[in-house]
């Protein structure tokens, strides 16, 4: 096992420095010199060559990129140019953001997604089934950000139950202190402001969560039928199990490896979907940081927030490949 | 001697067409024995007309404003409403449907080219060439979807052309190792090894063997991934990194006319409800193309 992740990290290694060529590329590829770029078209040309000689642009580009990678590994990503703020020193409350969204997300998703899925199989052909599997169907369809508008529509215009926009209200602070407000507020004994930060969680929320929710519903449906059709599940069966039991405690095991894949690759496209959850509802997370970077064309936030996501990405899923063994004894690493 | 040997294992034009056309009979006999395939076929080719055929049946011109007539209702006039321009959402949405068929389809084929060619010699040469085509697949992986094609139009600038080539730019890795493990297992077969032995040339086993054999997971790939990618168009205009206004690309208008929402719903809902059911029609088709053509690929 020790084995197998070691080598599994060193496989990382490729990927990792493809990603940062990749992302270091972004402001090169842009027609036009960098500098001019980063400045806009007003800039003057002492403040061009001011920005080329500072960022090290004049120097030939492996030269640039060497300096780039070192310059992340030992964590620093650069400056902003909205605010000349370092970003490493301001990304860490939007990714928290992103990571608290997230997770609400996944946790959604998995739960109702695995429980549909297996109510699903078991009920198979039955009318929950055919509801389980349309709703399933619409709901890898949606466009996130269009069921994001008609959340806010219906519950914060329309009914008045949730705040529409935002991490907390505007009157209140919470003092961060791991930035995951809903960790910081229990800390602090805030139960107040917990179920507030909880009420403006839902709705984005439940729209991220909905393409992986609607993904994993259909792989755990697929993935407990074949298990439910073999012989031990019949043995269990035939021995007089309760149905309940036999599912949740024999066949669920077994069919979760295929649904812990898609669990992993949904967490990555969950952080994508990110940005557009979080533009709708003004959630403060990484994803919205790189929105108003692009609109404001600030390249070095882009291209660390891209990275930023990007590697989140891959970790999630190292970490998806290591408990596959976990999970299910039977897969040797090699 | 190789010659005549390749020459007897051929088939008559004749026969090679009977078989095929056979093929595709057995094809729809499977295809139309599944019901939500079928549905998503109507939906799919019900759309492709009215894309087709947008000038003849949308009611307006796509930018034919109207300040007078803004944010009405859906009525008898305007089934679905008018926009803040007082633009026909009805005419509008059918001559979106062309921008977003277009999108979904040529960057999908775009990326089904690209794909299949570096998948083909990863997986046919195999070596340092396979294990660096695959490293680079790996790396564009690991950008969630969305988020490269944000960075590739970030270069390029917000378009709808370079949406769709930013979109068929992050498939490339999904039909390249596809299609690189679909020649990893043919290549293995015996009769690749019995074409390489009359003395058949790489690029004629390729093309005439293992590329038709690759050839169903990739249609049925292909019509999911235009899914995925009339989604992401439509996210990316959504952002204004796709289309621009005034074109009625689905997304771009949802993000025009989000601010009327709580006034005029109908702006937002239709393009949306657009959006789903053309998403929906290629879903259902390629889950239907799939149990048809390729069993395997069940799960």
């Amino acid at each position: 096992m020790l084995s197998y992740s070691i080598k599994r990290l060193l496989m990382l290694v490729p990927v990792l420095l493809g990603m940062t060529i990749i992302v270091f590329s972004i402001i090169h590829a842009i027609p036009g010199n960098p500098a001019q770029t980063i400045l806009g078209t007003k800039a003057t040309p002492e403040a061009i060559h001011h920005l080329n000689a500072s960022l090290g642009l004049d120097k030939p580009l492996y030269v640039q990129y060497f300096t780039y990678l070192k310059d992340v590994l030992t964590g620093n990503l650069g400056t902003s140019i909205q605010d000349n703020n370092a970003i490493a020193s301001e990304i860490w409350p939007h990714l928290a953001a992103t990571i608290e969204l997230s997770f609400a997300a996944m946790l959604i998703a998995v739960i109702i997604g695995v429980n549909a899925g297996i109510i699903s199989a078991w009920k198979k052909n039955s009318v929950v089934d055919y509801i389980a599997m349309i709703v399933a169907l619409i709901g890898v369809s949606m466009p996130i950000f269009w069921l994001g508008l008609l959340e806010q529509w219906i519950f914060s215009v329309k009914l008045n139950w949730l705040p529409s926009i935002g991490q907390t209200d505007i009157t209140s602070t919470v003092a961060p202190i791991t930035n995951l407000y809903l960790v910081d507020t229990l800390l602090e004994g805030q139960f107040g402001q917990f179920w507030m930060v909880v009420r403006h969680l839902i709705m984005p929320a439940v729209a991220l969560a909905t393409i992986p929710m609607a993904i994993i519903a259909r792989m755990t449906r697929s993935s407990m039928l074949e298990v439910l059709g073999s012989d031990y599940i019949r043995t269990a069966k035939a021995k007089g199990q309760r149905m309940g039991w036999i599912v949740y405690k024999y066949a669920l095991k077994n069919a979760f490896i295929p649904i812990l894949t898609v669990i992993g690759l949904q967490t990555g496209l969950m952080l994508g979907g990110a940005i557009l959850t979080e533009t709708i509802f003004g959630w403060p997370g990484i994803g919205l940081y790189v929105y108003n970077a692009i609109q404001a064309r600030d390249y070095p936030v882009i291209q660390s927030g891209i990275l930023i996501i990007a590697f989140m990405f891959i970790m999630v899923n190292f970490i998806v490949d290591l408990l596959y063994g976990l999970i299910d004894p039977r897969i040797k690493y090699r | 001697m190789s010659e005549s040997l390749q020459d007897s294992a051929k088939l008559s034009p004749e026969k090679e067409r009977s078989l095929f056309v056979q093929g595709l009979i057995d094809f729809w006999k499977q295809f139309r024995k599944n019901k939500p395939a079928i549905v998503g076929f109507l939906i799919v080719l019900f759309f492709i007309l009215i894309a087709i055929f947008a000038k003849q049946i949308a009611p307006q011109g796509i930018n034919d404003q109207n300040i007078a007539i803004r944010l009405q209702p859906p009525s008898a006039k305007h089934l679905l409403g008018t926009d803040d321009f007082g633009r026909d959402i009805l005419s509008r949405i059918v001559f979106g449907a062309q921008l977003s068929l277009r999108v979904g389809f040529f960057a999908v084929i775009g990326s089904i080219i690209v794909g299949t060619f570096f998948g083909v010699i990863a997986g046919y040469f195999g070596k340092l060439i396979d294990t660096v085509i695959s490293r680079f697949f790996d790396i564009l992986l690991a950008f969630p979807s969305i988020l490269l094609s944000i960075a590739i139009v970030t270069i390029l600038g917000p378009s709808l052309n370079n949406a769709l080539v930013a979109i068929a730019i992050v498939n490339v890795p999904v039909f390249g190792r596809l299609v690189r493990s679909r020649v990893l297992t043919v290549k293995e077969e015996e009769y690749i090894m019995a074409a390489r032995s009359i003395g058949m040339g790489n690029t004629r086993i390729i093309m005439k063997h293992i590329l038709p054999n690759s050839f169903a997971p990739i249609i049925v790939q292909g019509t999911l991934n235009i899914a995925t990618a009339i989604l992401d168009a439509a996210g990316l205009g959504f952002l204004g990194m796709g289309a621009q206004p005034p074109q009625p690309e689905w997304g771009t208008m949802l993000s025009e006319s989000r601010q009327y929402i709580t006034n005029a719903p109908w702006t937002v809902i239709f393009p949306g409800l657009a959006i789903i059911l053309v998403v929906i029609g290629f879903n259902l088709m390629g889950d239907g193309l799939r149990d048809a053509l390729d069993p395997r690929m069940k799960n």
